[in-house]
């Protein structure tokens, strides 16, 4: 099964090893091989997904979501996933309003600041056994969070150019919140990092492929620390990613579209891109970083390919982020900033603590068993009582401007 | 000199001319970005990726989201002010002129003692110093900020704390009849 499991490796090096290609292009050629195909399944991905929520969002609402467009001049409906193509076509051939008050520069630069760096964000996470398009031996997490900060300004950009208050409001609550945000998600993250003495994504995945008892492998989930850390992470890279509960940014209810309420035509659609690919990114970064990336849960599955694997737990995801967006009612400011400085925060240091006794406790020969349930204790402890800071206190409402 | 060193100079100088030039403070603010970015591409140009991407994340992440947020809440929706000359600016191109000079001279000077500046540093750990300056890995930086440069790290985390404290005691709203007094009340 290793020649399925290779087989992008060997296709690439199949067509590098064509005799017609003079020898200083096979560099260029190597990166164009590596990045071409990132993208055309990524951009593949976007497409099926935007299909994909509308009609289970359609589902959990009780209502049926696009089942008509197929292939036309033929009664072939493929139950509307021909969707995407009509959206790309009708975006791309969109008139592309910019308002006069705008400026115009700033306008039409910010989409490209933030669809580049979502992009570079895919060149190291390893989407299988020896696929990865750039494997920093020393930085590749810090590379990954370096790109994700510079879309940050791209937010700005977008909501203050446009001149529009609904615009500018949405670029403050986003820039607030993506700043609050990332604090929990680099910290959750740490403990990884601790734990596997080093930042290239590719060794911490070669290293959750060793295995533990009954041939389960060694995913980080599957330690006390590994599961707070996920949950931390995952709640972290859902406001990240402006997802509901965390969509304060673009409540269409408040603020239209928020920061991108004054782009239309393809500029918008590259928004949209941006955002489900830092959607898709963040998702894989949280595989690769505590389920195992590439590595099927168990040995006897490790005749499936690695990149099945990847992109099947990319699936599972996706799938649990559209559900979250079609049940979860949005947080308001105030609780958004409460849950990420009250909660989450201390919680991601108490897990950084705990992450070290688990190590120590490794070196001292503690039984597994009991070595798991002390550390468990130590994060749900904290847990109940920072949830109960939480939690509303009903009493007289003051109204601070009214009265 | 390469061309990637001189495109990236280039660039990085450019922006930071742009900078101080242009009359719409965002517009300015959004330069120093480039250059912020043009400075991580340096570093990363020589070989130091992870002070590159730090870069990136603390001056692009963080300061340059700090400066927007600065001149939203103060005065960014005012009108440019036309350019003028004062007469100020010839004190401020001669002292910038100075730094410059003072600062190209040490830069110039210090190549010549570049074996002896880096050896105190490498004798604290004898297993990194065959590789060199530019193999310094993010494993041994880090060991040597929790063992030879721990007070400096513990000081200066020391003083972002009281700096933080002071910036929140300024900006928490004065309660009234918090036991405080009446005359608190009436400025706020």
């Amino acid at each position: 099964m290793t020649a399925l499991d290779q087989l992008p490796i060997t296709l690439k090096h199949w067509m590098l090893g064509l005799s017609f290609w003079p020898g200083w292009l096979q560099p260029i050629l190597s990166a164009l091989l590596s990045i071409g195909p990132i993208i055309l399944v990524f951009a593949l991905l976007f497409g099926l997904v935007t299909v994909i929520e509308r009609k289970a969002l359609g589902r959990i609402q009780n209502r049926r979501g696009p089942n008509r467009v197929g292939i036309p001049w033929t009664k072939i409906r493929l139950a509307g996933f021909g969707q995407f193509v009509a959206d790309g076509i009708k975006t791309l051939t969109k008139e592309d309003v910019v308002p006069r008050a705008a400026d115009k520069v700033v306008h039409f630069l910010a989409p490209i600041a933030l669809i580049v760096p979502v992009m570079l964000a895919f060149a190291v996470l390893p989407f299988g056994r020896n696929m990865v398009a750039l494997d920093l031996q020393e930085t590749g997490l810090v590379f990954f969070f370096a790109v994700g900060a510079a879309t940050e300004l791209s937010v700005f950009m977008a909501g203050w150019s446009s001149c529009n208050k609904y615009s500018l409001l949405g670029a403050m609550r986003a820039i607030a919140q993506m700043i609050s945000y990332e604090l929990p998600l680099i910290l959750s993250t740490l403990t990884v990092v601790m734990l596997a003495g080093s930042l290239s994504l590719v060794s911490i995945v070669q290293q959750q492929a060793s295995t533990l008892a009954l041939g389960i492998h060694a995913w980080n989930v599957l330690t006390p620390w590994g599961l707070a850390g996920f949950l931390l992470f995952m709640v972290a890279a859902a406001a990240e990613s402006n997802r509901t509960p965390f969509d304060l940014p673009e409540a269409e209810s408040e603020l239209v579209a928020g920061y991108f309420t004054e782009y239309s035509g393809f500029k918008f659609a590259l928004f949209f891109l941006g955002e489900y690919f830092g959607l898709f990114a963040i998702c894989g970064l949280g595989i690769t970083l505590f389920l195992g990336g590439w590595t099927a849960p168990f040995a006897f599955l490790n005749v499936v390919p690695s990149w099945i694997w990847f992109f099947g737990k990319l699936a599972v995801l996706l799938g649990f982020f559209i559900w979250m967006r079609g049940t979860i009612p949005r947080l308001r400011a105030d609780q958004l900033m409460n849950l990420a400085w009250k909660f989450l925060l201390p919680m991601t240091l108490v897990n950084m603590v705990v992450a070290a006794i688990w190590h120590f406790a490794g070196q001292a020969g503690w039984p597994g068993v009991i070595r798991w349930l002390f550390c468990a204790a130590l994060i749900l402890g904290p847990y109940w009582m920072l949830g109960r800071g939480l939690e509303t206190k009903v009493g007289k409402r003051v109204y601070r401007y009214a009265s | 000199m390469s061309v990637a060193f001189v495109i990236i100079a280039g660039l990085t100088a450019a922006s930071a001319v742009a900078a101080m030039a242009l009359r719409n403070l965002v517009h300015c603010a959004l330069s120093l970005v480039v250059m912020f970015a043009g400075l991580a591409a340096l570093y990363l140009q020589l070989g130091a990726e992870f002070v590159g991407f730090v870069q990136v994340i603390v001056y692009i992440g963080a300061v340059a989201i700090l400066i927007v947020f600065a001149i939203l809440l103060t005065r960014g929706m005012e009108q440019p002010a036309p350019a003028r000359i004062t007469t100020a600016t010839p004190w401020a191109v001669s002292i910038a002129v100075a730094t410059f000079v003072v600062m190209a001279g040490a830069a110039v000077k210090s190549r010549k003692f570049e074996k002896p500046s880096v050896a105190p540093a490498v004798q604290a750990s004898p297993d990194t110093s065959k590789q060199g300056a530019s193999a310094i890995s993010v494993k041994s930086m880090g060991v040597r900020l929790m063992g030879d440069y721990v007070v400096p790290l513990q000081v200066l985390g020391l003083l972002l704390t009281a700096a933080m404290i002071g910036a929140v005691l300024i900006a928490m709203p004065e309660r009234k009849g918090d036991g405080g007094g009446g005359e608190e009340v009436d400025r706020g």
